[in-house]
C-alpha cells in the first residue's frame, strides 16, 4: 500500500470530530466565563469581577437550597449505595435464577420510564401520604432520590462484583469464616473501589435532577437545580451563571475521580 | 447442592434483595399503578380526582368534544403537541447521528492508550447537569446572547435574530444534552473494530465511501441502533429543556403533561397522557431490543 494511505482516514470526519467537542464544551465555557462577569449581562463582557459569586454565596435562598441539595443527596447516596451493594451481591456470581428477569427490570426502571412520569407518578403517590398523615417534611425528597439512583450505583459495583475472584471467598469459607467475616474482611475490601464509585455517581445524579424534584417538593423544598429553573423566568443575571459554575464543578471533580477509579480496575 | 442449601440460598437472595426492592416499589414501580388507576378517574375542581369511573381522560388524549354542538373530532391541540415531540425527537436522533458517528469513529480511530481521555472528553459533558447545560445554550441564542450580539457586531444583520422560544431552539437544546447518548454505543461498537477488513475493502478497489457505506457502517450499526434509541426516548419524554427553550409557546408532551397539574387542574388526563408517553417509550425499547436481537442472531 501506497506510503501516506491511513485506511482509517475518512475525510471529514476528523473535522466534524473537533466541531463535536468545539460544540460540547463552547456554551459551558462561555457560561463559566460570563460567571466572572463585571457587569449585569451574561452577554457584554465588563471586565473580571467575583461579584456574583459573593452575590449568590450572600443570597439566603441559595444558602437553604444549597444546604438541601447537599442533605438529600448525601442521605440518597448513603441508601441508595446500601441497596446497590446488597442486590449486586445477591444477582452477581450466582447464575441466574427464578425471578432475574423481575429483579433486572425493577432495578432499571428507574433508566426506563421517562423522568417526567415517575414525577407524575410520585406527585400522586405522595400528595395522597400528605393528606393522610399531614406529613411533608424532606423525607418525600430523599426517598424518590435514592429509588432513581438505585440503577446507577447497581451498575458499577455490580461490575466491580464480576470481575472478582471467588476463589479468595471459598478459601476463607474453607478456613471457617462465618459468612459476616468473609464478607467483611474478603469480599468488601476488594468490593470498595466499586461502591465508592456507585456512590458518587449517585451522589452527582442526586445533586442534578431537576423534574423529579420540581414535583415532589412541598412549598419551600427548592433545590438548587429547582431553584435556578425558577430563576429562568426572570431576567436572568450572572447570579445563575456562578452557582451554575459551582455546581460544575462539583460535577466535573467527581465524574474524573470516578473515571480514574473505575479505569484503575483494569 | 442440597434442597435446603438450595432454599437457603433462595431465602438469603431475596432477603439481599429486599431494602433495594421496597424502596423502588415505593417510590418508582408501585406509584405508576396509582397513575393508572388515576387515568380512569375524573377530575377534581381544585386538582386531585373524585372517585367515580371514567373513560373521559383516555378519550380526551387525543380526541374532544365540541363544547357547543357535542360534535365528536380529534383534538388538534394535543395531536399538533403528540406531533411535535415526535418530529422532534426524530430529528434530534438524526442530528446526533450526524455529528456523533464521525466523533465516535474519529475518537476509535486513536492510538488505543489515547481514546479514553477523548471518551472522557464526551463523558463529563454528560454528567453534568442538563438544567445547566440547557441554560448555557440559552444564553448563546437568546435575544441580547453571544450569538447575536456577534452577529450584530460583525454586521451581518441588523436585529437580533428570535431563536430562543422556537422549536429550532429545543432542537439545538436536546441534540446538544443528548449528544453523549449517541457517541457513547457508536464507540463501543467501533472500538473493537477489526480494520483488516477496510484493507481488503481498498485491495478490492472499493472508494473510501463505499468502503464507509458496505464495510464501517453495516458492523456500526447496532450501535447506531442503541445511539438512536438511546436518544429518542429521552427527547420524546422531556421536559427541562423544552419548558427552558421552548418558553411555553412550544410544549412537548412532558410540558403538556405538567399542565394538567397544574393550571389545568386535570389529573386524570395528566395520568393518562403519562401512561400514552410511558407506551411509546415501551414500543420503541421493545423493538430496539428486537432489532439488537436480530443483529446478534445475524453476526453470531
Amino acid at each position: 500500500m501506497a506510503k501516506g494511505f491511513d485506511i482509517r482516514r475518512q475525510t471529514g470526519f476528523a473535522t466534524v470530530a473537533m466541531a463535536c467537542f468545539v460544540i460540547l464544551y463552547l456554551p459551558i465555557v462561555l457560561l463559566v466565563v460570563y460567571s466572572f462577569n463585571a457587569g449585569t449581562s451574561v452577554a457584554i463582557w465588563e471586565g473580571f469581577s467575583w461579584r456574583w459569586y459573593q452575590t449568590a454565596w450572600q443570597n439566603e435562598q441559595v444558602q437553604a437550597a444549597t444546604i438541601r441539595s447537599l442533605v438529600i443527596a448525601s442521605w440518597a447516596t448513603v441508601i441508595a449505595t446500601s441497596c446497590a451493594v446488597l442486590a449486586a451481591l445477591a444477582t452477581t456470581r450466582q447464575g441466574t435464577f427464578r425471578g432475574y428477569t423481575f429483579v433486572f427490570a425493577m432495578i432499571n426502571q428507574p433508566l426506563m420510564v421517562p423522568e417526567i412520569v415517575t414525577a407524575v407518578a410520585l406527585l400522586i403517590f405522595f400528595a395522597m401520604i400528605k393528606v393522610a398523615t399531614g406529613y411533608t417534611g424532606l423525607f418525600y425528597l430523599i426517598i424518590a432520590h435514592s429509588a432513581f439512583c438505585i440503577p446507577f450505583a447497581y451498575m458499577p459495583i455490580r461490575a466491580r462484583l464480576q470481575g472478582m475472584d471467588l476463589s479468595l471467598e471459598q478459601a476463607a469459607m474453607d478456613l471457617y469464616g462465618t459468612p459476616w467475616r468473609v464478607f467483611r474482611r474478603v469480599t468488601l475490601p476488594q468490593l470498595w473501589p466499586g461502591i465508592l464509585a456507585g456512590a458518587m455517581l449517585a451522589f452527582v445524579i442526586s445533586l442534578d435532577d431537576v423534574v423529579i424534584t420540581e414535583f415532589v417538593k412541598s412549598a419551600g423544598q427548592d433545590t438548587l437545580p429547582t431553584y435556578m429553573l425558577g430563576q429562568l423566568r426572570r431576567v436572568v443575571t450572572p447570579e445563575v451563571n456562578a452557582i451554575s459554575t459551582a455546581l460544575l464543578a462539583i460535577s466535573v471533580v467527581l465524574v474524573i475521580a470516578f473515571f480514574f477509579l473505575s479505569r484503575n480496575k483494569k | 447442592m442440597s434442597d435446603a442449601a438450595t432454599k437457603r440460598a433462595t431465602r438469603s437472595r431475596w432477603l439481599l434483595l429486599a431494602p433495594a426492592l421496597a424502596v423502588l416499589v415505593f417510590a418508582a414501580s408501585g406509584p405508576l399503578l396509582i397513575v393508572l388507576i388515576y387515568s380512569f378517574l375524573t377530575p377534581g375542581d381544585y386538582g386531585g380526582v373524585e372517585w367515580n369511573l371514567s373513560w373521559d381522560a383516555w378519550f380526551s388524549v387525543i380526541m374532544e368534544q365540541d363544547f357547543f354542538t357535542d360534535e365528536i373530532g380529534f383534538a388538534d391541540a394535543h395531536l399538533s403537541i403528540f406531533w411535535r415531540s415526535i418530529k422532534l425527537s426524530l430529528m434530534t436522533a438524526l442530528l446526533t447521528f450526524i455529528f456523533g458517528f464521525p466523533t465516535a469513529y474519529f475518537i476509535a480511530t486513536r492510538p488505543k492508550e489515547k481514546r479514553d481521555i477523548w471518551m472522557l472528553l464526551i463523558i463529563i459533558p454528560f454528567w453534568t447537569n442538563l438544567l445547566i447545560r440547557t441554560f448555557a445554550i440559552m444564553e448563546l441564542i437568546r435575544a441580547e446572547g453571544t450569538v447575536n450580539s456577534a452577529l450584530l457586531a460583525l454586521g451581518i444583520i441588523d436585529e437580533p435574530i428570535q431563536m430562543l422560544f422556537t422549536e429550532f431552539a429545543i432542537l439545538l437544546g436536546m441534540a446538544y444534552v443528548y449528544l453523549p447518548l449517541m457517541v457513547l454505543p457508536i464507540y463501543a461498537s467501533l472500538e473493537r473494530f477489526d480494520f483488516t477488513l477496510v484493507e481488503a475493502g481498498y485491495d478490492l478497489y472499493a472508494t473510501r465511501w463505499r468502503v464507509l457505506r458496505k464495510v464501517i457502517f453495516p458492523l456500526a450499526k447496532p450501535g447506531v441502533i442503541a445511539g438512536s434509541i438511546l436518544v429518542f426516548v429521552p427527547s420524546l419524554g422531556a421536559y427541562v429543556t423544552p419548558r427552558v427553550l421552548g418558553g411555553g409557546k412550544q410544549l412537548m408532551l412532558g410540558n403538556l403533561i405538567e399542565l394538567q397539574f397544574g393550571a389545568g387542574r386535570n389529573w386524570p388526563l395528566g395520568a393518562a397522557l403519562s401512561l400514552t408517553l410511558l407506551a411509546i417509550v415501551m414500543v420503541a425499547l421493545i423493538l430496539y431490543v428486537r432489532a439488537a436481537g436480530n443483529e446478534e442472531v445475524r453476526h453470531g
